[in-house]
This record gives structure tokens, C-alpha cells and sequence, in this order.
């Protein structure tokens, strides 16, 4: 019987521990924006990915000594959509180079994607299981890193770009790595 | 002054929900009947006033009347009178007040009906309604008053925004919260019953058509909301798994599971307590539907907290109603009588496995809704969430309900026969060889998925149809024997069919979407682009002004051959006061197709970015959302429901014995 008591307790236990996870959401100065990436100065995963609609494949080897983002975006996503305009303006600008990762997606999509939003990247690798993205850390398309010259990450944004992140963080940070 | 009125209003709404509450307690409790009555005629009161209320906050959208806050916030002159209207509920603190009318609606509607049913339960369940009312009215007037001045009034209001300036979209948040609120009186049932220790087929019967009543209208508001988004988005998409979407999707599994084990409870007197869990849970799911979407926690916990006053509150009444009702089914629910028993291939047992599968799939869509928010909680491997992460859940999750629907009602109760219910659909199992091989013809080879997901449908269509001629004896008795049969057929069984077979439409013009063709390309003036066989010419395009907006629009004809099948003029609208471009796609329908046209950006050198689509069944999928709605109707309208019969008939039942006594 008492068994049987503690499965009627489940669902109030279920709640609970929900509750005590949205109210430290709420906790002063608690901004989940904010993700920690262990990867933070350490050296960006090596990958190497099939290149996008039969181009050469896309490995981190490509843009060694270079200071780059690397952006994980795929076409079914909603967000990406809503970033594309800020990384077109970034491509146009010519300010960092972009590459970019199309995450577990048809390439066919993808292709009809940037047919439609526009292509800001130099390169696109494809990376259709998710493998790189798991080794990169990504929670959610889109993501963008920043990659310094010796390879490390120095940067990272969950969700899509804005134009204020680019004025507030990117820019700033390339200021930094350009002038070191 | 009038808004003033409606202030007060909502305050002496505040006071008479505090009564309701006391009284209908307390005269539960104390089986006193005047306190019950009394708390009846409350919840009639505060239906009053809340709508006396809601009706200022109209009227000053109406005249729009910039001194009020809300309206300067969330409307504009330059608007037409259906979106001054509509804007009421177009923004959070109006959309409460619909909330609480709506929830005040019901209330008045069970005080109403109340003599049908035993005084005890109707007092506890109004009593249990003017608790969540009183929690909601308390979070309007303490933190989103939509009656505030604003001194000096501005000259013209900020509007509303464009992308909600749309007759689909108007209509859209009263069916949703008529679907969600309408759960309130189902949670309230089960409050009611486990105060009570005691749930039996009476109290199922109660229960039932307000459950019907709000699935009907969520079924109705996703389906809006759905073909909104088709249209509006310039897409083509009619689901995204957005969380907005998720959180209305939620709330209508863990409903439809509810309607169908209510059944159990009623006929069988088993899944007593599972009934009772479903309802707290529908209810949950539907308020957080509508709170914690609105407040943005589903994108971030951190937008959520930018208000920490509404976040909080919000939190709290959760906790209270969510974590209060749970606390009251783990301490009581055990006390509730085990029912009968039943063989696992039984109706019970059917009716067992769909709430199973739909439970699955409700905490699948829950999973992947609240995933971003768990990130860090979890750590470890991560998901990916998206059409890939439901793609590959959800629907194999559905699969085995789909054909299990099929089966389900052809069992009997207690002991099914599976065999016997097999071999009657072999109609069905035609049906699905020949669809799938005409499906598989008209693609031309289309993709596997979908022919097996036009399979599918046409499975569940025609069982539905085979269970309902085998209820009738079709082609088994005589034609004046079938038409007695259909005549005394229960509309609740008319119901069902309707809404099953409402369902094969629908996952029939899901399915299809595999068959459509898309063409995304640069057009310039006098070009023709094929699309699927038909060839589109672009005529022209000029400037379009609209009351407040103005539109590139242009001109488009579809001709299958030389033949014209229709004019198409795709707009693209710039609201200067929001600064937005919002699309108007143009759709051309035969109902078992739909040829959708978008315009895109130019180029600059008088190309026109287009989007063209041709569509096969699309229009399935809202029209099956339809029939599933208007089964749900017609099984309310079916006379064991209807009000006093269930009072009736147990006092002609209970006559017999006290003569015999006496």
C-alpha cells in the first residue's frame, strides 16, 4: 500500500522539481543568455566535414592563422532566418571572415536557404550527424564562435546575432585580437 | 470615466469572487444549501461584472481613448474598427481580462446548469473556479491593470502590431482561451472530486461535456492558428514547432486523452484516478500556455525575470494551483475505489493504449519545448531541437495511434475480439492499398514517407466508416432496419466517427505535403516561371495604399496551359508606423490544392524575388481540424449530456427503491 502511496507522490515530485528550476531562473543577476562554454581559450575542435553541394571539404585547418566566426545555422531553423540580414551585412563589410556550419540538414534545403536569405559565408561545411557540433558544445542552431588566429575559441553567442551584439561584442572583440 | 467604471468593475469582481469562493466552500462543507445558492448567484454576478468591465476596455478602444495606457500602447486611429477591436486582446494585460471573462463565463454557465447536478459537487466546483479566478483578478489589478491613465494622453496611439492586423489572427486568442479556460472546469471537477473521495460514472458524465466543450474549441483555435501561419508567414509551413504552437498543442493531447478516458470512467467505472491526474495536468499545461509563453520564459527564463513583479506572481499562482492541486491527489487519490478490470485487448484497453501514446507524445512536445530552459540543469550530451528533434519523436510516437484508432472502437468492452475486428476492416485494408498505389501514381514515385502517410489516412477514414456502416447493419439488414438504426444511433457515436475521420483528413493533407513542388526564383516583368505543370506570368506591380500601410503589389497569372486558372496578386505591406514588412501571400484553392504565390525582395534592377508553391491536399489539414471540431459539437448535443437528464434519470432509479422501502 505505502508503495503504492509514493506513486500517487510522483507527479507532485515531478512539479517540484520543475518549480525549483524556473525559480532559479528568476534569481537576481541569473542570465541564462549567458552559457558557460568550457571551451572558452581552449583550442577549437578539429574537424573536417564534406564540403557544401560538392565543394572541398571544410576542416579547422582551412582557417589556421586566421581570425574567423564560425556560425552553426540550418534551414529549418526560424532563428537563423532572423539572423541572416546581420551576417549578410557583416560579409558585405568584410570584416572577419564567416564559415559556416550547416547543421543536420539537407544539403537541398540548405541550398534553397541561402538561395533565398543569401550566402554570407566563404565556406560551408556540412555536418549532417551533429558530430561537430556535439565536440563545438552547441546547444541550439543558430551559434556563432570566434576562432583566433593560434586556433583557439575566444568567443561564443548562443541564439541569433543582432546587430547589437555585433556593435557591443564582436566588434570590440575584433578590435582586441586584431590588435594583439 | 467609463474606464473608471470598468475598474471598479473588475474590483467589486475581485470582492464577489472572494464570496463565491467562502460561500460554495463552505456550504459544501456544511451541506448547507442557502450558502450554495447563494455562491451560484456570485458566479453569475461576477460573470456580470467582469463583462461590464471587459466592455469599457471595448469601448475605449472603440473612441480610442489615448488617455488609457492600454489603449495608447496598443492601437492607433489609422486602423480599421475590427483591429481597434481585435487590439483588446492583442496585448497582455487586455488578453487577462478576456482570460478572467472567459473563465467567469464558465463559472456562470455551471451556476447556470447547476440544478442538474448534486448541489455539493456544482458548490465545490464553483468554489474551486473563484479560487483560480480570484488568483487571476489579483494578478490584473496588482500587476497588468489594462484601466491606467496615461497624462497627457498622446495624440495618436503606438498601434498594434501589423503582423496581428488579420482575420485569422483576430478570432484566434478567444477559441484558444476558450479551449484553455474552458479545462478550468474539468481541473475544477477533479478538485472537486478528490475533496469529495469519490469518483463514479455520475461525476464523469458531468464532467464530460466541458472537457468536449474546450477540446472543441482548441481544436478550432490551433487549427486558426495554424492556417495562419500558412498564410501569413510566406512560408508555406502551417507548423513550425514553435513553442507559441507547442504550448496550445500540449494542452489539446493531454485534453484529447482526457475526453476519451472520461469515457472509461463513465461506462466502466475504471481509471478513476488516472481521469483525475489528466484533468490537474490538461489544466497545468493549458496555464502554462498561457502564462509562460506570454512572458517569454520559453525563449529565456531572463526576459521572464525583466518584470520580476509579474514573474513572480506568476510563479506563485502556479505553484498554488499546479503544485496545490498534485499535493491534494497524492494525499487523496489513493482513497479513490479501484473500478472493474478488463482483458488488455478490450475498448478499455484501446482506450488505455491512446492515452499512453498521447501522454508520450505531450511530454515528447513538453521536453522539446522546455529543452533550452533545462541546458544548463542537465549538462551532459546535448540534443538538438527542431523539426529533426519531433520529426524523429513525435510522429513515430503518433504512428501506432493512427492505426490503433482504427481497430479501438471496433472492440467490445471488457473482452475484445482482435481478430474478429481485423477481419471486418478488410475494407480498410483495401482502401489502403489502393490509396497508397494512387498516391504513389500521381507523384510520380513521391517520397516513401508520404505515400505510406496517405496509406495511413485512408486506414483511418475508412475504419472509421466501416465501424460506423457496422453499427447499422449496412448491407447486412434491410434498408428500413439500417435507416432505424442510424435514426437511433446516440449523436456522441455520430460524434466520434465525425472526429476520426476528421482526423484521416487532416493527417492526409500532412502526409502530402512530401507531393509539393516549390519554385524560389528572380522574376522580372512579362517572365513566365512553370511551377508544377501550371505556368505563372508576371503581369506588373505598383505601389498599393492601404489605411495604414502602404504595398508593392503585383500581378500575377496562373495558366494551366493556355487556359487561365486564376489572377494572383501577392503583396509585400510596409507599416511605416511599427517600421515592419509584413507579406500577404496569394492563394489560389480548389480545396484539393492550393497554388501559393509570395513576393520577396527586388533586386534593384527590376527583378522580384518570388515564392511559388503548389500545395496538393493542404487545405485537408484545417478543413479535418474542422469536421474533428464539429464531431466534438454534435457529441455534445447528444441528449445523455444534455442538461438534467443525468439528474433525472438517477432519481428515476433511485424512485423504485425508497417506494419498496416504504
Amino acid at each position: 500500500m505505502t508503495g503504492r502511496r509514493l506513486l500517487y507522490l510522483l507527479p507532485l515530485v515531478g512539479f517540484l522539481a520543475l518549480a525549483a528550476y524556473f525559480l532559479r531562473g528568476l534569481a537576481p543577476g541569473y542570465d541564462p543568455q549567458v552559457l558557460p562554454s568550457a571551451l572558452i581559450d581552449k583550442p577549437a575542435p578539429n574537424f573536417t566535414l564534406a564540403g557544401f553541394k560538392g565543394g572541398a571539404p571544410l576542416s579547422n585547418a582551412d582557417f589556421a592563422g586566421e581570425l574567423v566566426l564560425v556560425n552553426f545555422f540550418a534551414s529549418w531553423c526560424v532563428p537563423c532566418r532572423a539572423e541572416s540580414p546581420v551576417l549578410m551585412d557583416l560579409a558585405r563589410r568584410n570584416v572577419v571572415q564567416l564559415y559556416g556550419i550547416d547543421y543536420k540538414d539537407k544539403p537541398e534545403d540548405a541550398a534553397k536557404f541561402l538561395q533565398t536569405f543569401g550566402d554570407p559565408y566563404r565556406r560551408i561545411g556540412v555536418d549532417e550527424t551533429g558530430r561537430t557540433a556535439i565536440n563545438f558544445g552547441v546547444y541550439g542552431v543558430p551559434e556563432t564562435y570566434a576562432i583566433d588566429r593560434a586556433g583557439r575559441i575566444r568567443w561564443r553567442h548562443v541564439g541569433p546575432l543582432s546587430e547589437q551584439v555585433v556593435r557591443t561584442e564582436i566588434m570590440p572583440l575584433l578590435k582586441q585580437l586584431g590588435a594583439s | 470615466m467609463i474606464i473608471e467604471l470598468g475598474h471598479f468593475a473588475l474590483i467589486l469582481a475581485l470582492a464577489v469572487a472572494m464570496l463565491q469562493a467562502g460561500l460554495s466552500l463552505a456550504g459544501a462543507a456544511r451541506r448547507d444549501l442557502n450558502l450554495m445558492t447563494a455562491g451560484r448567484l456570485a458566479a453569475l454576478a461576477q460573470f456580470a461584472l467582469i463583462a461590464l468591465a471587459f466592455a469599457t476596455l471595448v469601448h475605449a478602444y472603440f473612441i480610442s481613448d489615448f488617455s488609457v495606457a492600454n489603449v495608447a500602447e496598443n492601437s492607433s486611429t489609422a486602423k480599421p474598427l475590427l483591429y481597434k477591436l481585435t487590439s483588446v486582446w492583442g496585448n497582455h494585460e487586455g488578453s487577462m481580462v478576456l482570460w478572467v471573462l472567459i473563465l467567469a463565463l464558465y463559472g456562470a454557465a455551471v451556476a447556470w446548469f447547476g440544478d442538474a447536478m448534486p448541489p455539493r459537487l456544482c458548490a465545490r466546483v464553483l468554489g474551486v473556479m473563484a479560487l483560480i479566478s480570484l488568483g487571476f483578478l489579483l494578478f490584473i489589478l496588482l500587476t497588468s491593470n489594462p484601466f491606467l491613465r496615461l497624462s497627457p494622453a498622446p495624440e495618436n496611439g503606438m498601434g498594434l502590431n501589423p503582423i496581428l492586423q488579420d482575420p485569422g489572427l483576430a478570432f484566434h486568442p478567444p477559441f484558444l482561451y476558450l479551449g484553455y479556460v474552458g479545462n478550468a472546469v474539468a481541473f475544477a471537477f477533479a478538485v472537486a472530486a478528490l475533496i469529495d473521495g469519490r469518483v463514479d460514472a455520475a461525476w464523469a458524465r458531468w464532467v464530460r461535456p466541458w472537457t468536449l466543450a474546450s477540446w472543441c474549441c482548441l481544436t478550432l483555435g490551433i487549427a486558426m492558428g495554424s492556417w495562419w501561419a500558412y498564410y501569413t508567414l510566406g512560408w508555406g509551413g502551417w507548423w513550425f514547432w514553435d513553442p507559441v504552437e507547442n504550448a496550445s498543442l500540449m494542452p489539446w493531447l493531454a485534453g484529447t486523452a482526457l475526453v476519451h478516458s472520461a469515457i472509461v470512467v463513465e461506462r466502466r467505472d475504471t481509471l478513476k484516478s488516472w481521469t483525475i491526474l489528466l484533468a490537474i495536468l490538461t489544466f497545468s499545461l493549458s496555464l502554462v500556455g498561457t502564462f509562460l509563453v506570454r512572458s517569454g520564459v520559453l525563449t529565456s527564463v531572463h526576459a521572464f525575470a525583466l518584470d520580476p513583479r509579474r514573474g513572480v506572481f506568476i510563479l506563485v499562482l502556479l505553484f498554488i494551483a499546479i503544485g496545490g492541486s498534485l499535493a491534494l491527489y497524492a494525499w487523496r487519490a489513493p482513497a479513490l475505489e479501484p473500478g472493474g478490470v478488463f482483458a488488455p485487448i478490450s475498448r478499455e484497453g484501446a482506450l488505455l493504449l491512446n492515452n499512453l501514446i498521447l501522454a508520450s507524445c505531450c511530454a515528447t512536445v513538453f521536453i522539446g519545448t522546455l529543452y533550452p530552459l533545462f541546458l544548463d540543469a542537465i549538462g551532459g550530451p546535448k540534443l538538438s531541437v527542431g523539426y529533426p528533434f519531433f520529426d524523429r519523436t513525435f510522429v513515430p510516437l503518433m504512428i501506432p495511434l493512427l492505426i490503433a484508432i482504427g481497430i479501438g472502437p471496433l472492440l467490445a468492452w471488457k473482452r475484445g475480439d482482435f481478430l474478429g475486428a481485423l477481419q471486418r476492416l478488410w475494407a480498410a485494408f483495401a482502401a489502403v492499398i489502393v490509396a497508397m498505389l494512387i498516391a504513389f501514381y500521381l507523384s510520380h514515385g513521391g517520397p516513401v514517407l508520404s505515400v505510406l502517410g496517405i496509406g495511413l489516412a485512408a486506414w483511418m477514414g475508412i475504419a472509421a466508416l466501416v465501424e460506423f456502416a457496422d453499427r447499422l447493419h449496412l448491407f447486412r439488414a434491410p434498408w428500413a432496419e439500417v435507416l432505424r438504426r442510424a435514426l437511433a444511433q446516440p449523436r456522441a457515436s455520430y460524434g466520434m466517427t465525425l472526429a476520426h475521420f476528421g482526423l484521416a483528413v487532416t493527417v492526409a493533407g500532412i502526409a502530402a505535403s512530401g507531393f509539393q513542388q516549390q519554385r524560389i526564383a528572380l522574376v522580372h516583368l512579362g517572365e513566365a516561371l512553370p511551377v508544377a505543370g501550371y505556368t505563372l506570368r508576371f503581369d506588373g506591380i505598383g505601389k498599393h495604399e492601404g489605411m495604414n500601410y502602404t504595398a508593392d503589389r503585383a500581378e500575377f497569372t496562373l495558366l494551366s496551359g493556355q487556359r487561365v486558372v486564376a489572377q494572383l496578386a501577392p503583396e509585400r505591406r510596409f507599416f511605416p508606423l511599427q517600421q515592419q514588412t509584413v507579406s500577404k501571400t496569394a492563394i489560389h484553392t480548389n480545396f484539393l490544392a492550393d497554388f501559393y504565390l509570395a513576393l520577396g525582395d527586388p533586386d534593384g534592377k527590376g527583378g522580384w524575388a518570388v515564392r511559388a508553391y503548389w500545395k496538393p491536399l493542404v487545405p485537408f489539414i484545417w478543413i479535418g481540424g474542422v469536421i474533428m471540431a464539429f464531431g466534438g459539437a454534435v457529441s455534445l448535443s447528444d441528449r445523455r449530456w444534455r442538461v438534467g437528464v443525468a439528474a433525472r434519470r438517477v432519481a428515476k432509479t433511485a424512485l423504485p427503491a425508497s417506494r419498496s422501502r416504504a
